[in-house]
């Protein structure tokens, strides 16, 4: 990588509009793809493939949403822990309501309803505590992220919540079946992704949040209504979250305490990965994308070979991580800018 | 070519510095030098190279050539402000201390005292307050900084530079934020330090102040040396002439008389908000109406509850003869009303983001076609903008940040035009900007006004007030003291009114 990198310094001496920063991620994990079809050919197997981007799309729909908090400045711990509630209720919901209208579609569809509901208000909270409450984000969602994961096993008893099994049928297609060979959750993460990228790069709603990123005080003064921007970008976390897993419960069928831990680090990862930059005002959807499919690869190809123990991969993600905010850095290479 | 000033041999010169970034020049060939105990200032345009020389004698830039020379001594000065131990020290212009540490704490920053591993707390307190008590500053060691006055923190500056033993101190534009009594207690301060051998290089846009304090003056003009000269040989006016290059006769426009039955567009009665206590006051269609008086006199406030960025108390507003109540920013831009703050950097500009998303942040609505922005309206705006205010930059995707003083004010001006404001309140037009540009907004604020606008400049710079505005309106302490007309508009009434030594009764 520091050859590729070294290259494109090269170049871009006299041309500073081709930025390292954009197309890092992107020979990244054209690099990851290589090594794993190196260690193992199987690797760029159509079947791992698919499965690599179905894995891929949890945590990269969660990402997007990550991207709009992270962008306009703000931060959400509590997207794991409101995955596994979500699912909770989602599931204590669905199994309720098999006696008065069955294990058919509408049982079904009302638990996606309740699932975009609660994911929506949940953002609406962390939302309203940050900017009315004027509470720092991190608090406020360190906060939300202790109460949603004790409710989830509160509501599972210690245990496991399993959905019906004649639901589980009814509900299954969501998660293991294909459109044009495409698993449909791939499908909702490139919905997810492409809505995210219009939002972001190409809405004044967008611009609001990289100019709040960027200094709160001089939205201000521009007439953008700062409290109502970074809330919705709460909201649109939230429903990300409720997407995630309306395509997450048919996968197990089941909710736990277990259910969506470090989800948070991992989308904030992904993001960071991207070439978002974490304090806000800069903030690429596509990026985000991408360092989604990077976390999930590295996972992958651990799973493909011997020469690293499997149990490593969070060690592989956290060099990832660190190597990517290190190339990342606009000065590296001009050794000093100011 | 150089004016000796005295026979005491320079401690740094810089001999025939050159600097490009990348492949624009920026200085061509400047020479000068800092003898121990004057004060060298540096005046010139934005964008006349000040602060890149400034930084190139402090060794936070390389010179690409040129030598650097400390006691006569060709010399490579370590960078990031590795010259300070040589005693070199630079002031920046943002500040560089440690907002939520104490002022004992920040004067030993990095070389703390120390006993037996642990701190020396009684030492260093005790030797902060000596410097203190020498510069006769009446604060604490252990006060926090974020507790203190901009000019308060400015002598920490000092005062930390001092206690390294500073030879030669380098002040970008100290004043600028200074009042006129802050600025005399700082001169005081700078001839102590010079008559102890510092030698002190002073960048600043005030020429009156450059004339009392400095010993001689370097004039540089795009990235040229124009002429070193003792500063008794020179006159403010010759200064700026030298500065521009051009005659500067006419620095206001011609003041067209305002129509005084225009109708009144902006009608405040009894206004009570956060540091402003029932202000009442009018505005006329077409009139340049000044708000004189000191820093923190309440001028800021007025307009800030007015625009929806403060809260309101109490009074009415009436807006174009309809009363408004509040309003949040966007209703009031809405409305016609626009407010140009003059805090550009922290409040006015995105530094790290380009000119488009700049221009077109608060008039962004405008820019919205089916849901999405049209880019090319926007860059359509920014060419109309870049030529309209004449905005220089060295190419149009450079950030913000990187523009100089004069060309972010043009850009923040353009942004608040976007919106085709009928009232427009201009805080502080011409702050730490060059002659040039001043000349260039007073004529721009002259024809918005000719065109119909009506205009609000506050300004702490009295000659712009009194050769721009139609109506002087003075306040002191949240109150308005004076309402000055015609001739009545001079430095005299309006300083006594806003010193609190006359006041009018209104209405």
């Amino acid at each position: 990588m520091m050859t590729a990198s070294d290259d494109t310094a090269a170049k871009t001496a006299k041309r500073p509009s081709i930025d390292f920063k954009t197309i890092g991620p992107a020979l990244a994990l054209l690099l990851l793809c290589i090594i794993g079809y190196l260690l193992n050919p199987s690797f760029v197997s159509e079947g791992n493939l698919t499965n690599l981007l179905t894995r891929s799309a949890f945590i990269g729909i969660i990402a997007v949403g990550a991207t709009f908090v992270i962008t306009a400045g703000g931060i959400d711990l509590s997207v794991g822990s409101m995955a596994a509630a979500i699912s909770g209720v989602m599931i204590i919901v669905m199994n309720g309501a098999v006696e008065t209208m069955g294990t058919g579609l509408p049982t079904v569809l009302l638990g996606c309803g309740m699932a975009l509901v609660l994911g929506i208000g949940a953002g609406f909270i962390n939302g309203a505590l940050t900017t009315k409450g004027k509470i720092e984000a991190f608090i406020v969602t360190l906060g939300t992220m202790g109460i949603y994961r004790s409710l989830v096993t509160y509501f599972a008893d210690g245990g496991t919540l399993s959905l019906n099994y004649d639901i589980r049928g009814t509900y299954r297609p969501v998660y293991y079946d294909s459109f044009l060979g495409l698993p449909y959750p791939v499908w909702v993460f490139i919905a997810v992704a492409i809505c995210g990228w219009l939002l972001l790069n190409r809405t004044a709603f967008g611009r609001y949040c990289t100019a709040i990123g960027s200094n709160e005080a001089v939205a201000r003064y521009s007439a953008i209504n700062v409290d109502r921007v970074k809330t919705l970008t709460y909201v649109i976390q939230g429903l990300c979250v409720a997407f995630a897993t309306i395509i997450y419960v048919p996968r197990l069928g089941s909710a736990s305490a277990s259910t969506g831990v470090l989800w948070e680090l991992e989308a904030i990862a992904a993001v960071i990965i991207g070439g978002t930059v974490l304090k806000g005002g800069y903030g690429r959807i596509g990026g985000t994308i991408l360092g989604a499919l990077i976390l999930t690869t590295i996972g992958n190809i651990l799973n493909f070979t011997d020469v690293i123990s499997n149990y490593l991969n969070g060690t592989m993600q956290g060099l990832i991580i660190i190597v990517a905010v290190f190339l990342q850095r606009s000065d590296w290479k001009l050794g000093k800018s100011k | 070519m150089n004016v000796e000033s005295s026979a005491s041999a320079a401690v740094i010169e810089a001999v025939n510095i050159s600097k490009s970034f990348g492949p624009v020049p920026v200085l061509f060939s400047v020479s000068m030098d800092v003898h121990p105990g004057e004060v060298h200032a540096l005046i010139g345009e934005n964008g006349a190279g000040k602060s890149t020389l400034m930084k190139i004698l402090s060794g936070f830039h390389d010179p690409t050539s040129g030598q650097i020379r400390l006691d006569g001594e060709q010399t490579t000065l370590p960078a990031n402000g590795g010259a300070e131990k040589l005693g070199i020290v630079l002031i920046h212009q943002e500040l560089n201390l440690a907002e939520q540490m104490t002022v004992e704490e920040n004067v030993f920053l990095g070389r703390e005292l120390k006993s037996k591993g642990l701190l020396d707390k009684a030492a260093m307190r005790a030797s902060v307050q000596k410097y203190l008590d020498e510069i006769g500053l009446d604060i604490s060691p252990d006060d926090r900084i974020s507790d203190l006055t901009i000019a308060q923190k400015q002598m920490v500056e000092i005062v930390k530079a001092v206690s390294r033993n500073a030879r030669i101190l380098i002040m970008d534009e100290p004043t600028a934020v200074l009042t006129e009594e802050e600025t005399e207690v700082f001169f005081r301060q700078v001839r102590k330090l010079k008559d102890s051998g510092v030698g002190i290089v002073f960048v600043s846009h005030k020429l009156n102040e450059v004339k009392a304090i400095a010993d001689r003056v370097t004039i540089l003009r795009d990235g040229q040396w124009i002429d070193t000269r003792l500063s008794d040989d020179l006159t403010p006016d010759m200064m700026a002439q030298m500065m521009v290059g051009r005659e500067l006769s006419d620095l206001y426009p011609p003041m067209h008389e305002a129509d005084v039955d225009a109708e009144l567009v902006l009608e405040v009665e009894n206004l009570s908000a956060p540091g402003i206590d029932t202000v009442s006051f009018n505005l006329r269609r077409g009139e340049i109406l000044g708000f004189s008086g000191l820093i923190g006199s309440g001028r800021t406030a007025v307009f800030e509850a007015i625009c929806g960025l403060a809260p309101i108390e109490g009074g009415t507003i009436k807006l174009f003869g309809r009363e408004t109540g509040s309003m949040t920013v966007a209703e009031a831009r809405d409305l016609g009303l626009a407010y140009l703050t003059k805090d550009r950097k922290e409040k006015g500009l995105l530094l790290g983001k380009k000119m488009r998303p700049n221009l077109t942040l608060l008039a962004l609505p405008k820019f919205v076609k089916n849901f999405s922005l049209d880019s090319k309206a926007e860059e359509a705006a920014l060419d109309r903008a870049i030529r309209r205010f004449d905005v220089r930059a060295r190419d149009r995707d450079i950030t913000v940040g990187k523009l100089s003083g004069g060309n972010q004010q043009k850009l923040l001006l353009a942004k608040i035009m976007e919106c085709d404001p009928k009232i427009v309140i201009i805080d502080e037009p011409t702050r730490g900007i060059d002659v040039g540009t001043k000349q260039q907004i007073y004529h721009f604020i002259a024809a918005l006004a000719a065109e119909g606008v009506s205009v609000v400049v506050i300004s702490s710079e009295m000659p712009e007030i009194i050769g721009i505005c139609h109506r002087v309106i003075v306040m002191r302490e949240g109150h308005i003291t004076g309402v000055l007309t015609g001739d009545h508009i001079n430095e005299n009434e309006i300083m006594r009114y806003a010193a609190g030594l006359k006041r009018e009764e209104l209405h």
